[in-house]
């Protein structure tokens, strides 16, 4: 059996390569895209705490984040839409209408 | 199995349900308004106010006994009721001051009370959740809604922009607080609190996972609340959103997640006080002094109010560092009177904006005393009491909070806290006497726009920051004994 700890390494990786992505990336799809990744390390995190732990809590944890991150992708994107109709980009520095 | 074995109490989310139920009656009458036919839409605000008071019957039903729910999901105890009242409260407000704001921003009135209705249903979700599970549905739920109602406007490049900033960060610290959720379910392998509070207090918690974990949801939960040095999108998104929805979020967002982080700290984390209280007292600081300075030097009124609401953040904050009942109960009161005279504040600005302008500069305010007495001296109430001025309603909350922190061994922090009102003082006063002593020039003589169901609710509003001041005792009262319901669990 692969021991916990692979899989929660490999769940912090995943998370820090997509919070990297999102700081550093200027692009506002992929930006969403590494936010997706991180919700997706969070997942793989869980199930392995939901095997160490031999109860259900984690994966059923995990089907919430999963619905919750569809529900995020639609409104997200029309979001995204509403935003490029007016600003014909999506590259974030782009958004500074208002000063940060 | 029946509902008694599986512990289905539904009554006990009757708040909620009926917040529900309304939204769901307020999307359906929607239905028979088609593009400029417009058959319901005048009786949606009102249809939406009903089950806004249909939920505060039943909140003030449920006062008693602590009732959980759904195998110890959810309760229904004093301090849940409480939270709920302060969101009803900014709901019905903002409600009220939207009726004859919403159409001047976009037509589709429906969905926005719809909206309105579940966001604040979640968050009455989020106040009595106590399980990790529960906080994260609650709080994805009315961040989700909050993303759209701050794009509601699409005909306005500020609004998009600002709901688009607000996604990217709110999805962005999602992350951060369902990973810190992960490595306490991790640490414990519980998600209900008690029972994450019963492995951390027999010492089977791993630490290593326990203290990552809680940073992690401080962040997540930073940024819902606007704790600086997460707070970069408060301004601008408090600006690019419609008046009436900028002040709901500002009171109800802030009721709602700090209730649920003074349960998961008070019950899942008690032992872990030291630590927690320091990394609070900390982001206090910094969060107060930070707002007031930034707001200092605003010259549009509704970013203003934005850097002041991230400073109250910061006293609410006081309360919850504490970890002491009394500290709960004083960020409570907190709440409540904030959301009088915050909502209130943001109220006037909906009648100074020009339409199609979504915001108002400070230079608007001159001579408003002159030429409308009425509408200046209200929103001088609520300066006043902003800024901590006895015997208004704010003073008695900025009182309970220094108090609570100095019961509770934070003098230092409740020192801070003083000098920070002092600064912000400066800022709700200068406006106060640019109303009253400065001439108005010509391109800012605005005429306010006129509406009975606005003025109904200033009326409230006023009448809830003088009478809460004069009366403080009252809210006290009803909620006394609530705040050890909690910590006893």
């Amino acid at each position: 059996m692969v021991p916990t700890n692979y899989y929660l390494i490999l769940g912090a990786m995943i998370f820090a390569i997509g919070a990297i992505g999102v700081l550093s990336r200027r692009n506002a799809l992929i930006i969403f895209m590494c936010v997706e990744m991180m919700l997706n390390s969070v997942n793989l995190t869980l199930i392995a705490f939901a095997r160490q732990w031999n109860n259900l809590n984690g994966q059923i944890f995990v089907f919430m984040i999963m619905a919750v991150a569809a529900a995020e992708v639609a409104v997200g994107l029309a979001i995204l839409i509403a935003h490029v109709h007016h600003s014909k980009s999506i590259n974030i520095d782009d958004i500074n209408v208002m000063k940060w | 199995m029946n509902n008694a074995a599986l512990n289905l109490d539904v009554n006990a989310l009757l708040p909620e349900l009926s917040m529900v139920v309304a939204a769901v009656v307020v999307m359906f009458l929607d239905v028979f308004n088609r593009g400029g036919r417009s058959v319901t839409r005048p009786v949606l605000p009102w249809v939406a106010l009903l089950g806004v008071l249909a939920a505060a019957g039943a909140s003030v039903w449920l006062l008693g006994q602590p009732v959980s729910t759904f195998q110890d999901m959810a309760i229904a105890d004093l301090f849940a009721e409480g939270i709920d009242l302060v969101i009803l409260v900014a709901t019905g407000l903002s409600i009220l001051l939207s009726v004859k704001y919403i159409p001047t921003v976009n037509p589709q009135t429906g969905e926005i009370y719809a909206l309105l209705l579940l966001v604040a249903s979640a968050m009455m979700v989020m106040g009595s959740a106590i399980d990790l599970i529960v906080v994260f549905l609650a709080l994805e739920t009315f961040s989700l809604g909050l993303y759209i109602l701050s794009g509601v406007n699409r005909g306005n490049a500020l609004s998009s922009e600002a709901a688009m900033k607000y996604f990217l960060l709110g999805a962005f610290a999602s992350g951060f607080f369902v990973y810190g959720a992960a490595l306490i379910y991790g640490a414990t392998g519980a998600t209900q609190f008690s029972q994450i509070g019963m492995q951390v207090m027999s010492g089977q918690a791993d630490l290593n996972l326990l203290y990552p974990g809680i940073a992690l949801l401080l962040v997540g939960f930073g940024f819902k609340v606007s704790l600086v040095p997460f707070h970069m999108w408060t301004p601008d998104v408090y600006q690019g959103a419609p008046t009436t929805i900028t002040a709901f979020m500002s009171v109800a967002t802030k009721a709602a997640a700090f209730a649920a982080f003074y349960r998961i700290f008070l019950v899942a984390l008690p032992a872990q006080q030291p630590v927690w209280g320091w990394a609070l007292a900390i982001l206090a600081v910094l969060t107060m002094t930070l707002g007031n300075l930034a707001a200092l030097r605003q010259t549009s009124l509704k970013r203003l109010l934005a850097y002041s609401s991230i400073a109250h953040a910061g006293y609410i904050l006081i309360g919850l560092t504490t970890g002491t009942p009394a500290g709960a109960d004083a960020a409570l009161f907190y709440l409540l009177t904030y959301a009088f005279m915050n909502i209130g504040a943001f109220g006037i600005v909906t009648l100074l904006e020009q339409p199609g302008q979504m915001d108002v500069d400070i230079s608007a305010v001159r001579g408003l005393g002159k030429r409308r007495p009425l509408l200046a001296f209200t929103f001088s109430v609520f300066l006043f009491s902003l800024a901590g001025v006895p015997p208004l309603a704010g003073f008695f909350a900025k009182f309970f909070i220094f108090g609570a922190a100095v019961q509770g061994g934070w003098s230092w922090l409740a020192a801070i806290g003083m000098l920070n009102s002092a600064i912000g003082a400066y800022y709700y006063l200068r406006i106060v006497v640019d109303m009253y002593f400065a001439e108005p020039t010509e391109e800012t003589a605005i005429a306010s726009k006129r509406s009975y169901a606005a003025a109904f609710g200033l009326a409230i509003a006023v009448v809830f920051t003088i009478g809460l001041g004069i009366f403080p005792n009252l809210w006290t009262a009803l909620l006394e004994g609530g705040l050890n319901q909690i910590a006893m669990r």
